[in-house]
């Protein structure tokens, strides 16, 4: 199949599905793209509590200094926040156009500090008590509350990851380990198909094959406009764009991980393991802005990372498992440019176990807070995306 | 909670015997696998179903070739030429001691060099050691995955280096890794799991990997102490607290490596307190030695002492017992174990002081067990790799180029040492069943069945090997009772391919060939 013709196919199924409901539809279900920081990144190191001085005390040689302290210096937010100076052709002028707001002291009620555990509970969407077993992910309720039709969900994962999973099928691709050459050929990918077609993964399967098809097109297209030159940017920002041309076509609700934030040791501070870390993702934001183009306007971005690290750096000049984290919220319809939800003073007396953030922000009220705003969800349909939930409205969107 | 009746019966015909399970009336015949479901005993068993190995499973009897494969010997019984392959690599030529003894003065000049391209030159040679070290280990794992015929030990072997996973490309951890395998994990895969985890506290890659060369006293890191217990032994959950981790990281301090084959130089006061094997190091000036509570159980300032105290009372802990009985399960049965199959494996595994062996033989004669032969668990990509080289390449030589394998394994999300985090690769049909997943495994079965080359020489050099023409899986599935198995749907594709290699694929792609 021709390009041209996919970009028919893929406007033409959804407008099928809607059928003549089409013009009775408010609009297209906005753009919501979620990314999982797996490994619990540092949120000290990136959104710095500059008028603490406990901060610069116990951590002798990750802190960021205060703004105004040289050009290596924390950039100024609001009253007692900075941005890491890594961030400054990325992150900071997207909060400055009001693009992005911080969520600190966010996270979960879980306390095992665990990657694993919490990782878990969080795309189960599991609240720590009462304890109850969840089997489906959230985002898998969440399409399922919102119905199929206005709602098209995809992983940029090598597999479906547990927070897509449940009742509807989310397909996956990985988008970082594609390749040029199609090896099977559609007649065969037809009859393999076939096979399938009376198992649990008849649906799984079909939606598989077109998809990776699709894909290929895609690596195609952009082989073609970087006209034969390396293409530029790391490889987390060429999968950004892929990522970011695949939603403004044909997908409006998306997941993707980035693993490696699990900084015990020498972690650095301007510069060093976590600041290329977070300069690589925001630089990867960038580039999904400018791929989504006049899309960006209806697009919300959320990234979330299971738990904080400690408030002190540890012996081995890194940090260790700890609690509340900061969440980013941005997008062009993002109500940003400011820290959004509950805070206190950053001290050692507010300090959770005398070791970390304290979470005065619910991951599911927050989620349930944005998702009453973008989808219009009442508390009904809110609670069999995140049963039990009180949602906490921060206004974001 | 069930009561729980084992008792060996000799059937007149051969040595098959099964337990009652579970506390079966007691005119209920005792469950047991029958002829037409040895070859999928056989799949469940090794890395993959091949006609040798149902051959060699037919003349035993189900329970003989489950006895033969339970007591194999861990050595490795490979034929002439794979030998010969793991003895070029360099793991196999040089020791992880010499390794670590040229890291250590590649850093020694390190130090001393002004900044500039030789010095950025010299460091990537440093890490080429570990990586090359890291990549063999892979490559010797495939190579004993494919051709051993010691199957259950290799997936067993495998089992254990997953359970206690590292992450290869992490600083200097590929360098001990092949040492990993053959000394710690290989010798006790089917032994006594106190002393499968003692070694693994002992494994220089194991400290470098969770962090704890950098865990001393007065500089606490909870890295290692906390996954040994959520994930090595007890499990998430279990009981433990905060404090119980911080107590044990406490214990921990001073294990590390040294990078230099002789202990380091001590005060006289402390010179009999250090302990040096191998690499690694036990270095009592890092060590905390007050006393700890550890597990409400307090636990004197001893030095190394202190380590063994802790391993073994999380070795015996029955929440390590439940927690390990769960896993073997996951990994031979299903998804979600049962409880009373859990319960009863748990049972075997402390009145034995954790005997792994003895562990899977309840396992295997339990009734959900047997049941699972008849619909199959699915297959992770390392088995589904494995499983489809060891079926279409058993006639020809053996692959002499497992990177090809390799780096599908990498592409299909399961590459050998490189889950990052610590837990491993999950076991659950869910985590691998998505459709990119399913498509990349499409793209493989093509692969295998076209362009078998790639397994024999890089893609660059001219073809040298003749391989004969891969023969009809169908026929063979025919011939070992398989055929029959598999649903009408994926007969109609097979039988309407135009080409044998069509039908082959197929074969592979099919939704049977999913499952172990």
């Amino acid at each position: 199949m021709q390009r041209r013709d996919l970009l028919k196919f893929a406007a033409t199924a959804p407008l099928a599905l809607l059928g003549t409901r089409l013009f009775a539809a408010p609009r297209e279900a906005p753009r919501l793209l979620v990314v999982f920081m797996r490994g619990a990144y540092d949120s000290n190191g990136l959104l710095i509590p500059v008028s603490s001085d406990f901060y610069y005390e116990v951590r002798p040689t990750i802190a960021i200094p205060r703004p105004g302290d040289g050009i290596d210096a924390a950039l100024p937010l609001t009253d007692g926040w900075g941005l890491h100076p890594g961030m400054r052709a990325t992150l900071a002028p997207l909060y400055k156009a009001g693009e992005l707001a911080f969520i600190p002291f966010a996270g979960t009620g879980d306390l095992s500090r665990s990657h694993f555990a919490t990782q878990n509970a969080i795309e189960l969407g599991q609240p720590a008590a009462p304890r109850k077993r969840y089997r489906t992910g959230f985002l898998n309720r969440l399409v399922e509350t919102l119905g199929r039709d206005t709602t098209r969900p995809v992983s940029f994962t090598t597999d479906v990851p547990q927070i897509c999973r449940g009742a509807l099928p989310v397909p996956n691709i990985d988008l970082a380990g594609l390749t040029g050459r199609p090896i099977l050929g559609a007649n065969r990918a037809q009859a393999i198909g076939q096979m399938y077609r009376d198992t649990e993964f008849s649906a799984a399967v079909n939606e598989g094959i077109e998809l990776s098809a699709m894909a290929r097109d895609e690596l195609e297209e952009e082989m073609r406009r970087a006209n034969g030159k390396a293409m530029p940017g790391s490889q987390l920002e060429r999968e950004a764009s892929r990522v970011g041309r695949l939603m403004a076509d044909r997908y409006n609700l998306g997941f993707i991980d980035v693993g490696g934030w699990d900084t015990h040791v020498a972690q650095g501070g301007i510069q060093g393991k976590l600041a290329g870390k977070l300069g690589q993702l925001g630089r990867a934001l960038v580039s999904y802005k400018t791929a989504m183009g006049a899309a960006w306007s209806d697009t919300t971005v959320v990234v979330i990372s299971e738990f904080g690290r400690t408030f002190r750096e540890n012996g081995s000049k890194g940090t260790d498992h700890g609690h509340g984290t900061v969440y980013w919220v941005l997008g062009g319809g993002v109500r940003g440019g400011r820290l959004a939800g509950n805070q206190v003073d950053v001290r050692r007396d507010t300090l959770h176990q005398d070791r970390d953030y304290p979470v005065l922000n619910d991951y599911r009220a927050v989620f349930a807070g944005l998702f009453a705003r973008l989808y219009g969800l009442d508390g009904r349909r809110l609670q069999e995306v995140f049963p039990g939930v009180q949602p906490q409205d921060l206004q974001l969107v | 909670m069930v009561i729980l009746a084992h008792r060996v019966i000799y059937w007149a015909a051969g040595l098959a015997w099964a337990a009652l399970w579970p506390a079966a009336p007691a005119m209920a015949a005792p469950p047991a696998i029958g002829p037409a479901a040895l070859p999928a005993l056989v799949d469940r068993l090794t890395w993959g179903f091949t006609p040798a190995e149902f051959e060699r499973a037919r003349k035993l009897g189900a329970q003989g070739y489950i006895d033969a494969q339970l007591s194999a010997q861990a050595t490795p019984h490979l034929p002439p030429a794979i030998q010969g392959h793991i003895d070029r690599l360099t793991i196999s030529k040089q020791s992880a001691s010499a390794a670590f003894t040229k890291i250590n003065e590649y850093r020694q000049t390190l130090r001393d060099m002004p900044d500039g391209p030789e010095k950025v030159a010299l460091r990537r040679r440093m890490q080429a050691i570990a990586n090359t070290r890291g990549a063999d280990t892979a490559r010797r794992a495939t190579w004993r995955a494919l051709y051993s015929s010691n199957q259950l030990h290799e997936q067993m072997t495998w089992f254990w280096m997953n359970h206690f996973n590292m992450y290869a490309p992490k600083g200097h951890v590929g360098v001990a890794l092949a040492d990993y395998e053959d000394r710690a994990v290989r010798p006790h895969a089917l032994g006594k799991f106190h002393d499968l985890l003692a070694a693994t506290v002992r494994s220089p890659s194991m400290l470098l990997y969770l962090d704890n060369h950098y865990n001393r006293a007065g500089h606490i890191n909870e890295n290692y102490a906390r996954e040994l217990m959520e994930l090595h032994t007890l499990g998430v959950d279990s009981g433990y607290s905060q404090k119980d981790v911080q107590e044990l990281a406490r214990i921990l301090t001073g294990l590390g490596v040294n990078y230099r084959s002789t202990p380091p130089k001590m005060p006289v006061e402390l010179r009999d307190q250090v302990v040096q094997e191998g690499n690694f190091v036990f270095n009592p000036r890092f060590h905390d030695y007050g006393d700890k509570l550890f597990l409400q159980r307090k636990i004197r300032g001893a030095g190394l002492a202190e380590v063994d105290e802790a391993v073994d009372i999380l070795a015996r802990h029955p929440a390590t017992a439940r927690h390990i009985s769960r896993k073997l399960a996951q990994f031979f049965v299903a998804d979600r174990p049962s409880d009373d199959l859990v319960a009863a494996m748990a049972k075997t595994f402390q009145s034995s002081d954790g005997d792994i062996a003895a562990t899977l033989r309840t396992l295997f004669a339990s009734q959900p067990f047997i049941a699972s032969l008849d619909t199959g668990k699915f297959k992770d990509p390392m088995h589904y790799v494995y499983s489809s080289l060891r079926l279409a390449y058993a006639e020809f030589p053996p692959v002499a180029r497992v990177d090809t394998a390799n780096q599908w394994l990498n592409r299909l999300g399961q590459p050998l040492y490189r889950r990052v985090t610590p837990d491993g690769y999950p076991l659950t049909q869910s985590e691998w069943s998505g459709s990119g997943q399913l498509t990349s495994r499409f793209d493989w079965a093509r692969r295998v069945i076209v362009a078998p080359t790639r397994f024999y020489q890089a893609a660059d050099k001219e073809p040298q090997v003749h391989l004969p023409p891969i023969p009809s899986l169908p026929e063979v599935y025919k011939r070992t009772q398989r055929y029959e198995t598999l649903s009408p749907a994926t007969r109609q594709a097979i039988e309407s391919a135009r080409t044998i290699q069509d039908a082959n694929t197929y074969l592979l792609a099919s939704p049977e060939f999913m499952r172990r």
